[in-house]
C-alpha cells in the first residue's frame, strides 16, 4: 500500500480557529480581569534574575547509560574500598530494598514510573520491570514476603513478591487518604522496630502553611488503621531509617528552595520523642533562622534543631544505618546517605554518599565524604538516590540519572 | 477524519519503514520513517502534525521514548506514533533525535495572524511564564522544546492536552503552568507561539 501524503488544511482545524476567533472578540474585554497566573510550585520564591531563571528541576535522561559508560572510574571512595558496576539498565532507579530471597527490588519516579526486582544469577544480575505505568512509585519496602509500593496517593501491597516476578498478584490496599498532590507528594516508606509502616506527606509547595495533612511523618498498623503523628514540621523528606539500638526514627529533609545559593542547609534530623517534635518548617530553616516571610514571630528555640546540616540545596535522599560485617568498624551505627545534588544552585556539588557518625548521645559528631567524583564541569556525572547494605555487608548506591546501581565493597 | 485516517496510514508505513531499515544513517532514515508526515526539512504541511525543526535532541527524545512506552495518549496519532517508536532501539532514539536536532526552526506559519488574539495571547505567555523554561526566544532547549512558530493546530493539541491531563508529559512542568487557563486563552496562546518570532526571524 502507497499512502499519499495530503497538504489540504484541514477543515476540522480551520472551523475550531473560526470560533476561536470569534470568541476572542466577545471575550477580549475580560482578559485584563484574569488573576495572576501562579508559577509552578518549585518556582515560586525563585528571584527574577537572568541566572535563577534559567533553572528548573533536571530530569534524568529517558536512556540509561550503557555499563561501559557508567562512571565508576571517576569515583572517589577511602582507602581499602572498592566500587563495581552492580546493575545497570534501570532507567529512573531510586528506592532500593532486599528481599528475604535476595532479590532487590528498585523503585522509579517521574521518568519511568515503573517497580524493579533484581535477582542475582551467581556473578550477573537479572533485571525485571515488574510493574509499570505507576504515579510516581518511589516508595517501596518489603517486609514478611510483601513489596509495599506508595504513591502520592496510595499505598499498596504485593503479597508472595519473590515467588510471583514474572506476574505480580494484584495489589491490596492498604491505605488510599493520602492527599495525592504531585509536589512533595512522592513517598518514601519504611516499617519500623514497633512493626508500623512509617510515611511522609511533604509540603505541597516550596514554601508555604499547609494544613494539617501536610508536613508530617506518619505510621500507622500494617492493614492501614491507627494513623499517628510521628513528627511536625517536615518539608520533604526522602529518607529515613531506624537506629538499630535505640529503635528511633532518623530522617533527611529537603530545605526551602529559593532563598540563597547558600541557604537554608539540608538537614539530618532525630526523633526522640515521636508525635511531639516539630522540625521547623515552614517557620526555622536548618534550625537557625526563621524564614524571611512566615517566620516573622516565630523563634527558632520553639523547634527541634537538626542533628545536623547536610550542606545547602544538597539534597540528602535515601539514607541508612549500617549494621553489616564488611566495612571497618568505625562504621558500624554510622549513617550512609545519598545526596542527589541540587539543582537550584548555579553550582553544583554533592551528588555523593556521605557518612555521618552519631555521637552516642542524639547527635552527630561529624560527616565524612565517602563516595564522591561525580560533579564535573559543574555538571553530574551521576546522582545517587538511595543506598542498600546487602546481606554480605556491602553497600549498594542507586544512580537516577544513569539508571543504575553500584556496589562498594571493602578489603579482598 | 479523513485527515486522521490518511496519517493513520503514512503512519503504519512508517512503522514497517523503521523495522525493516537497519542503517544507522539517521538523515536516510528520518527521510525514510518521519519525512512523509513532518516534512523533509522538519516542517510539516500536514495538520496537527508537529514541525520538527529547531528542536532540542534532548526533548525529541523524551517524546520518542514516552511513544515507545505507550504513554502520550493526547494526540490522534499518538497510537500510531506509539508503533513507529516501539520497533526503535534505544540507539535508534538517540541517533533520530540528534538528527532531528540539526533540522532548521520552521520560518513563519502560512497562514495570517490576528492581532488581537496574538496580542492577547502575548499576555497570557508572560502571566504563564512561558518564557521561563522555554527561553525568551521561545526556542526552548535540552528537555523544552521549541513552541516559537510551531504549528497552531499542533499546538492548540498540545496545550489542550496539557491542560485536561491527559498529556501527561515527561515532567509535570506543563500541568502546573497551565492551571487556571479556559479553552479560548489556550486558543490565543496557540496562535501567539505559531506567530512568534522573537527577534524578528
Amino acid at each position: 500500500m502507497r499512502p499519499t501524503p495530503t497538504t489540504r488544511t484541514s477543515p476540522r482545524a480551520t472551523a475550531v480557529c473560526n470560533a476561536a476567533a470569534a470568541a476572542a472578540l466577545l471575550t477580549a474585554f475580560a482578559a485584563g480581569a484574569q488573576q495572576a497566573q501562579e508559577e509552578p510550585f518549585w518556582a515560586k520564591g525563585r528571584p527574577k534574575t537572568d541566572t535563577a531563571m534559567k533553572m528548573a528541576p533536571v530530569p534524568a535522561f529517558p536512556i540509561p547509560t550503557e555499563a561501559a559508560k557508567l562512571p565508576v572510574a571517576k569515583m572517589k571512595l577511602p582507602p581499602g574500598f572498592k566500587v563495581e558496576v552492580w546493575a545497570s539498565g534501570i532507567l529512573d532507579a531510586r528506592g532500593m530494598r532486599q528481599g528475604d530471597k535476595g532479590t532487590v527490588f528498585v523503585s522509579s519516579l517521574f521518568v519511568a514510573g515503573k517497580i524493579y526486582a533484581i535477582t542475582d544469577k551467581g556473578g550477573s544480575r537479572e533485571v525485571k520491570t515488574i510493574a509499570e505505568k505507576l504515579m510516581l512509585p518511589n516508595g517501596i519496602e518489603f517486609h514478611k514476603g510483601s513489596l509495599y509500593v506508595a504513591t502520592p496517593k496510595a499505598i499498596t501491597r504485593y503479597d508472595n513478591v519473590e515467588a510471583s516476578l514474572d506476574k505480580l498478584p494484584d495489589p491490596v490496599t492498604v491505605y488510599d487518604k493520602l492527599p495525592g498532590d504531585i509536589p512533595h507528594g512522592w513517598k518514601f516508606i519504611k516499617i519500623g522496630p514497633d512493626g508500623k509502616l512509617y510515611f511522609p506527606v511533604g509540603a505541597p509547595c516550596n514554601i508555604c502553611e499547609p494544613d494539617d495533612r501536610y508536613s508530617k511523618i506518619f505510621r500507622m498498623n500494617l492493614d492501614g488503621s491507627g494513623v499517628e503523628v510521628v513528627a511536625h514540621g517536615m518539608r520533604n523528606t526522602v529518607g529515613f531509617d531506624f537506629h538499630p539500638k535505640t529503635g528511633n526514627l532518623w530522617f533527611t529533609d529537603n530545605q526551602r528552595d529559593w532563598l540563597s545559593e547558600d541557604l537554608p542547609e539540608d538537614e539530618l534530623n532525630h526523633v526522640s520523642q515521636p508525635g511531639k517534635q516539630h522540625f521547623g518548617f515552614p517557620y526555622c530553616h536548618s534550625g537557625d533562622f526563621a524564614d524571611p516571610e512566615l517566620g516573622w514571630g516565630k523563634s527558632c528555640k520553639d523547634y527541634t534543631k537538626p542533628a545536623v546540616k547536610l550542606g545547602a540545596h544538597s539534597a540528602p535522599l535515601g539514607m541508612r544505618f549500617y549494621t553489616g560485617k564488611m566495612f571497618p568498624a568505625r562504621y558500624q551505627g554510622a549513617i550512609f546517605i545519598a545526596r542527589h545534588g541540587p539543582w537550584n544552585r548555579t553550582q553544583k556539588y554533592a551528588a555523593d554518599v556521605v557518612v555521618a557518625f552519631p555521637d552516642g548521645k542524639g547527635g552527630v559528631s561529624r560527616v565524612e565524604p565517602f563516595l564522591t567524583g561525580l560533579v564535573e564541569n559543574n555538571q553530574y556525572l551521576g546522582r545517587p538516590a538511595d543506598v542498600l547494605v546487602l546481606k554480605d555487608g556491602s553497600l549498594l548506591v542507586s544512580d537516577d540519572h544513569n539508571g543504575a546501581i553500584y556496589r562498594v565493597s571493602y578489603g579482598k | 477524519m479523513r485527515h486522521h485516517a490518511a496519517a493513520t496510514l503514512l503512519i503504519a508505513a512508517a512503522a514497517a519503514a523503521v523495522s525493516a531499515a537497519a542503517t544507522t544513517d539517521y538523515a536516510q532514515r528520518y527521510a525514510a520513517v518521519c519525512a512523509a508526515c513532518h516534512g523533509e526539512a522538519g516542517r510539516s504541511a500536514q495538520p496537527a502534525t508537529p514541525h520538527l525543526g529547531g528542536q532540542p535532541s534532548f526533548y525529541v527524545i523524551t517524546q520518542l521514548f514516552l511513544f515507545r512506552e505507550g504513554r502520550r495518549n493526547d494526540h490522534p496519532a499518538s497510537a500510531a506514533m506509539s508503533a513507529v517508536a516501539k520497533g526503535m532501539s534505544d540507539a535508534d532514539l538517540r541517533g533520530f533525535s540528534d538528527f532531528v536536532a540539526t533540522l532548521p526552526p520552521p520560518g513563519p506559519p502560512a497562514t495570517p495572524r490576528d492581532d488581537v488574539r496574538f496580542e492577547r495571547g502575548r499576555q497570557l505567555a508572560a502571566k504563564h511564564h512561558c518564557t521561563g523554561c522555554h527561553g525568551a526566544d521561545l526556542a526552548g532547549g535540552h528537555q523544552v522544546p521549541r513552541v516559537a512558530s510551531q504549528r497552531e493546530d499542533y499546538l492548540l493539541i498540545a496545550l489542550q492536552g496539557f491542560r485536561s491531563g491527559q498529556r501527561l508529559g515527561y515532567t509535570n512542568a506543563m500541568g502546573e503552568a497551565l492551571a487556571g487557563l479556559g479553552p479560548q486563552d489556550i486558543a490565543d496562546l496557540a496562535h501567539h507561539l505559531a506567530h512568534a518570532r522573537p527577534g524578528g526571524r
